[in-house]
């Protein structure tokens, strides 16, 4: 019992100092990114963020709950469209985005009940199935919900939107803070970084929580679930509802980021990559999730930069387009991962055998 | 009338058909507050369609089920858990990635109250009630006899423990009637021993017992009373020692014109 208290207190010393480094290594981050590798991986550093929004919110729905969802990247565009209709020169109007955020997770939520409710009896394939059209349903309305009445303006899209503003200081342009000048990336990555810590706090919350429980149980086996009292009409739409909700508020900080969206940013290939995201790094496993979100966005990147560049020195021309060996490679790592690491790259049964081993 | 003669469940003239099959037929049987009560017949009887149809699994075709003096909603599980009746399954089913721990924690769902703003928030009442939780799973877990096993994988557990388990499950939803699908398949000598004890005690600490048992050494040792099924029928109804001497039993057991006293 001593034992185990002292190596406890000894732990949690040792968690403190982790996320002190962490926390040091994630403030200085962007100036690092930025002044070694530029403002274009700046960028690709904030998508990084919403990327891990998004798979932590799928992760919910796919990793606890077990439900299969291809059509995920509707919330992220909920979102997104909700803040371009209500914070750009579209409509005229230029609501606040502490207020636009909130409502596009309450309305993603929404939508999320939306495209539960009726697929609760399927499961696997026919899921997927009906998942993926929800998908494409919502994107085919945002192409085509311009006439008879204007709304999303089509496939054009919607331009000259808002850039996210707090405390009536826009993020757009590079911020005054105690003598130091923050450029504008840099505010978009503490924004996100903040809202995603938010996101991952919560995920990790709910995992261990009655809630959580419900959601594994139900995945594990959906009868038993049943025979234990669990409603599971209930609970599976409470999983699609959390997670649609943290696709909205990526969609809708993406929106303010961009100042531009359209259905283009919302295809299928979109929720194909977040899914791989989270199958990738680990179903179910917050940290694994969030590497997967990691990985799958800046590898990517990596070969986009550099394919081009190194095929030069190497062949002296281009001989394979760079995008082609883009999905080439990812094609190529998807199929080794599955073969080699079928759980994932970062699985949570490392987490389960650890505690089982020092338990009693 | 006594608390032990007072009627827990009813069943009336249960009804439950697959296309052709008529898996149940005019079922009817009577358990009584505090007894364990032996549900027995050959393979396919309908043994397990009776119990689905009681845990809300299957809609029945016809006939009323009434638990503790009111109608059972058809096919809805989860009321049937709140209504107080919990189940074990032939083909045990436990979630096999939690620890045995989790399993049984999700078995006290249905008993609390928790969602997701407590969950995130984890106020007061949220952490004391994760914190009863976690000791009932515990107390379940050392009741069942084991308690060394809490942090394994389920899917780990050897077969007895698993069955085990999931009786550790099924009684952390605070039922009054425990319905058990051949716990005792696949068990050696000692084990069913140490089951038929752990039988006896949830019995004794007040819970009604229906049992599903191909053992008819164990049913008939451990019953109060038993009911045969025999082709979706029930066809006899009373005590073990008569049960045992029942002709249409004996009949249903070894096929007609073979005589046991021989
Ligand atoms: N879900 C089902 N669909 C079709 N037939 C079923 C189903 N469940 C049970 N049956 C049939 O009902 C009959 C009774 O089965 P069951 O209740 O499992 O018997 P027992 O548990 O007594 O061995 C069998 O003929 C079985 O094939
Ligand atoms: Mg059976």
């Amino acid at each position: 019992m001593q034992r185990l208290l002292a190596s406890l207190r000894r732990d949690r010393r040792a968690a403190m100092i982790a996320s002190l480094v962490l926390g040091v290594v994630l403030a200085v981050l962007p100036f690092v990114v930025g002044g070694a590798l530029g403002n274009s991986w700046l960028r690709v550093l904030d998508f990084a963020l919403l990327y891990i929004m998004l798979a932590l919110g799928l992760n919910i729905v796919v990793g606890f709950a077990g439900l299969l969802d291809l059509g995920y990247i509707a919330f992220y565009a909920v979102g997104a469209y909700l803040y371009a209709l209500l914070a750009s020169p579209h409509f005229g109007l230029h609501l606040p985005v502490w207020l636009i955020i909130p409502a596009g997770a309450v309305l993603a939520g929404i939508f999320g009940v939306l495209l539960g409710a009726p697929t609760l009896r399927l499961r696997g394939d026919y899921l997927a199935i009906v998942t993926l059209g929800f998908g494409e349903i919502i994107r085919i309305f945002l192409n085509n919900l311009n006439a008879p009445v204007n709304i999303t303006n089509g496939p054009q899209g919607i331009s000259g939107i808002d850039p996210i503003r707090m405390g009536g200081i826009s993020l757009a342009r590079p911020i005054d803070f105690l003598g130091i000048t923050v450029p504008s990336l840099h505010a978009y990555y503490y924004l996100f970084l903040a809202l995603a810590l938010l996101i991952v706090f919560v995920s990790i919350r709910l995992e261990d929580s009655r809630i959580g429980r419900a959601w594994v149980a139900i995945r594990e086996d959906e009868i038993a679930a049943k025979a234990c009292g669990i409603n599971t009409r209930n609970i599976k739409l409470l999983a699609f509802a959390m997670g649609a909700s943290f696709g909205g508020v990526a969609g809708g900080l993406f929106a303010g980021f961009q100042a531009f969206v359209s259905p283009e940013s919302f295809s299928l290939m979109e929720s194909v990559m977040v899914l791989c995201m989270v199958v990738l790094g680990g179903m179910g496993h917050i940290p694994g999730v969030i590497l997967g979100g990691i990985l799958l966005t800046v590898l990517p990147e990596f070969f986009r930069h550099s394919a081009g560049p190194l095929q030069v020195t190497l062949f002296g021309k281009v001989l394979l387009d760079p995008e082609a060996l883009r999905m080439l490679l990812f094609g190529l790592a998807l199929i080794a991962v599955m073969l080699y690491r079928p759980a994932g790259l970062w699985p949570s049964g490392t987490r389960r055998r650890e505690l089982g081993s020092d338990a009693a | 009338m006594t608390v032990a003669d007072s009627v827990l469940l009813e069943a009336r003239n249960v009804d439950k058909r697959f296309g052709g099959v008529r898996a149940l037929q005019a079922v009817s049987l009577t358990i009584r507050t505090g007894e364990i009560y032996g549900l027995i017949g050959p393979n396919g009887a309908g043994k397990t369609t009776f119990f689905n149809v009681l845990t809300g699994l299957y809609a029945p075709d016809g006939g009323t089920l009434l638990f503790a003096g009111a109608a059972l909603a058809a096919s809805s599980p989860h009321t049937a858990a709140a209504r107080g009746i919990a189940r074990t399954f032939q083909n045990i089913r436990l979630f096999a990635n939690m620890t045995a721990l989790e399993n049984v924690m999700v078995g006290c769902h249905v008993r609390t109250r928790a969602g997701v703003l407590g969950a995130v928030l984890r106020d007061r009442r949220t952490r004391g009630e994760e914190e009863a939780i976690r000791r009932r799973a515990e107390e379940l877990l050392h009741y069942v006899g084991i308690a060394d096993r809490a942090h394994d994988l389920a899917r780990y557990l050897p077969y007895g423990d698993q069955r085990r388990l999931e009786i550790a499950r099924a009684l952390a939803t605070g039922p009054r009637l425990l319905a058990l699908d051949e716990p005792a398949a696949g068990m050696n000598g000692t084990e069913r021993e140490a089951l038929r004890v752990l039988i006896e005690g949830i019995r004794k600490d007040g819970t009604t017992v229906l049992l599903i048992e191909h053992d008819v050494k164990l049913v008939m040792g451990l019953c109060d009373r038993v009911a045969v099924l025999d082709h979706g029928a029930r066809i006899c109804e009373d005590v073990p020692a008569v049960v045992q001497k029942d002709a249409r039993v004996i009949e249903a057991y070894l096929g007609p014109g073979e005589n046991v006293h021989a």
